[in-house]
């Protein structure tokens, strides 16, 4: 059970890129790239996990002590899903902007390159 | 083909996870030492110390990349020549329904409030700039969701959302030069720590946080107001 969640993390990441793999449709693949990507926040935040420990706030109640999970990995999770919601944006923006050109979201019809 | 490349991946990442620390295990040197570092700042939010303070320069980073993802989805957004503005009202109040425009009209003030909780007591309770300004950019939209599209237009001048998105980033900036101006490092904690817990605490870490969450709030605007845009006010595209 100890290598449990990282196990979780690269199946997310494998699933992710099958689902890339057989899409039909663009925006598909680009949920399929969230999918994908949200396997980097499981795999973040497991590594930082410490069984029985705290959320690493402090505050008048609960004294600063070392008894917390890891605050670095969980701030590079909060860039990481940042990286992944404008990644999303502008590809969803370039998903539109295919659709408008080619009137297909199918990547399979998409076969001349244009200028 | 798919499942050569993807079982030869699952292979390796098998070989990598069996080489880690166990999940759970109590061995963390970056923990020890960041909770160190934000102790000794006054920060009680050991997170937004490393976002703020200890990487504040990979935050800025972030900010940038959203910032420039913010302006390539407006660049690619933007009306082509065969499209205009469809004339007259875009679907009117009538059709949502009054459970659903009573919750909106409740929960607008209230998430609103909620979003500026969350970007002002970043550096004291789970939270931040970014959090905080997806969730001020959410509550906006709620007038769309209980009221109309119109209602929307009026109450959202998105180019002055487009001046406050700038500010933010640059307000991001002027703090880093700053901290060269005081303490000789860029985007060194300049400012007084304070108690410890307190509201007025942890030095730049809140500025900084004000500063993206202004960006935050304000891009994510802009940015669902170009895919509005394209989804409801316009018409006549070579493929409609």
């Amino acid at each position: 059970m100890s290598y449990y969640p990282y196990f979780v993390a690269g199946w997310l990441l494998l699933v992710g890129a099958f689902g890339i793999v057989r899409s039909r449709n663009l925006v598909h693949a680009v949920v399929s790239l969230s999918v994908a990507q949200s396997g980097t926040y499981v795999l973040l935040l497991s590594v930082g996990y410490q069984r029985k420990a705290t959320a690493p706030v402090f505050g008048s109640t609960i004294k600063p002590n070392l008894k917390v999970v890891d605050p670095v990995v969980q701030a590079l999770t909060l860039t990481d899903i940042v990286v992944s919601a404008t990644v999303t944006a502008l590809l969803l923006a370039l998903a539109m902007q295919v659709a408008k050109r080619h009137g297909t979201v199918d990547p399979d019809q998409l076969t001349a390159l244009e200028g | 083909m798919f499942f050569i490349g993807g079982g030869l991946v699952a292979v390796l990442y098998v070989w990598a996870v069996v080489g880690m620390p166990l999940f759970g295990s109590i061995f963390h040197p970056y923990r020890d030492l960041a909770i160190h570092a934000a102790v000794a700042h006054g920060t009680a939010n050991a997170v937004s110390a490393v976002n703020f303070d200890q990487r504040a320069i990979d935050t800025l980073g972030e900010e940038t990349i959203f910032f420039a993802s913010v302006l390539g989805a407006a660049a690619l957004l933007r009306p082509s020549k065969e499209e205009r503005e469809k004339r007259g009202g875009h679907g009117g109040a009538e059709q949502v329904m009054a459970s659903t425009r009573l919750a909106g009209y409740v929960l607008f003030p209230l998430t609103i409030i909620i979003g500026l909780d969350v970007v002002a007591h970043g550096h004291l309770t789970p939270g931040g700039g970014f959090q905080g300004g997806v969730v001020l950019a959410t509550g906006i939209h709620l007038l769309y969701v209980a009221g109309s599209y119109d209602a929307l237009e009026r109450t959202r001048p998105v180019h002055l959302y487009e001046y406050s998105e700038v500010a933010g980033a640059l307000a991001f900036v002027g703090l880093g030069f700053a901290g060269i101006v005081i303490a000789g490092a860029y985007l060194a904690n300049v400012v007084p720590y304070g108690g410890f817990g307190h509201l007025v605490s942890a030095g730049t870490v809140d500025l900084l946080s004000f500063a993206v969450g202004i960006e935050v709030a304000s891009g994510v605007i802009v940015m669902l107001a170009h895919f509005l845009e394209q989804a409801i006010a316009l018409q006549g595209g070579p493929h409609e």
